[in-house]
């Protein structure tokens, strides 16, 4: 009877766990977002590979901004469920579209730090960290790593 | 050292080209920092160790890739790229390459 209370209530508390702790932390992850997006909206940023002829640079100098982040248990829970019937899975969506944006806006106080105006030539890249802990199922996490050329602009 | 992800330095010509210059190290997870982002991954979110760890390693990687730029006499690496690759169980490569150049 104690045993059968403890393999649900385990696996229970850790979807609660998850689903508490995951929604508040992605809640004020957002928060914090949304403020720094608008801080440093007036610095360029770019994919593009060159720089607008009429700039003229002062300097130049790589800079990058990288995020390490991993799902929570109910998130992984409601994947493992929408694996049965496939589609579309929210629940990683947000992860991965807070992670990158995480990214670049690191990517953009680290420039705005070393005095550079724009960054051009953005690159985002993910790459996946074998969990040591579970045997190649699932993964620790996915860095994501945001990269760009940054210049400092002559007034 | 002028370092850039674009095919040049921006505002300025490149007189003479040194060849790709690389730099890499491989980094193991810390056990304590492993256990710590096991607990984590309940909760989802960053895992700040990691970041960290990644975040030293790519700088270890780009200071190697400089050190070989400078001994050729370059002043600049263009085009720098980043790899990760997984060596073993909780092992990863941190990889930087670029082309070693001189600017004016």
């Amino acid at each position: 009877m104690l045993e059968a209370l403890v393999q649900l209530g385990v696996p229970l508390f850790l979807l609660a766990l998850g689903y508490v702790a995951g929604s508040l932390a992605e809640q004020s992850h957002y928060k914090s977002i949304r403020v720094r997006e608008l801080r440093f909206r007036r610095m360029a940023t770019t994919n593009l590979r060159r720089p607008p002829v009429h700039w003229r640079i002062e300097s130049v100098g790589l800079v990058a901004g990288s995020t390490v982040v991993s799902v929570d248990y109910f998130k992984r829970f409601l994947a493992q469920l929408r694996g049965l019937v496939g589609g579309r899975v929210r629940a990683y969506e947000s992860l991965l579209d807070r992670a990158r944006r995480e990214a670049v806006l690191r990517m953009k106080e680290e420039a705005a730090k070393a005095g550079y105006d724009a960054v051009i030539n953005v690159r985002l890249e993910a790459s996946n960290l074998a969990s040591p802990l579970r045997n190649d199922r699932g993964t620790a996490g996915v860095e994501i790593l945001a990269f760009g050329t940054a210049l400092k602009l002559a007034r | 050292m002028i370092l850039s992800n674009t095919e040049d330095v921006p505002g300025r010509a490149i007189r003479e080209f040194y060849g790709v210059v690389t730099g890499s190290t491989v980094r193991s997870k810390h056990f304590g920092k492993d256990l710590l982002a096991g607990l984590k991954n309940f909760v989802g979110g960053e895992l700040k160790g990691y970041t960290e760890l990644l975040h030293e390693a790519r700088q270890e990687a780009i200071t190697r890739m400089i050190e070989q730029a400078k001994a050729l006499g370059a002043n600049a690496v263009v085009n720098v790229r980043f790899a990760t690759s997984s060596v073993a169980q909780g092992a990863a490569e941190l990889f930087a390459y670029g082309t070693a150049v001189r600017v004016d």
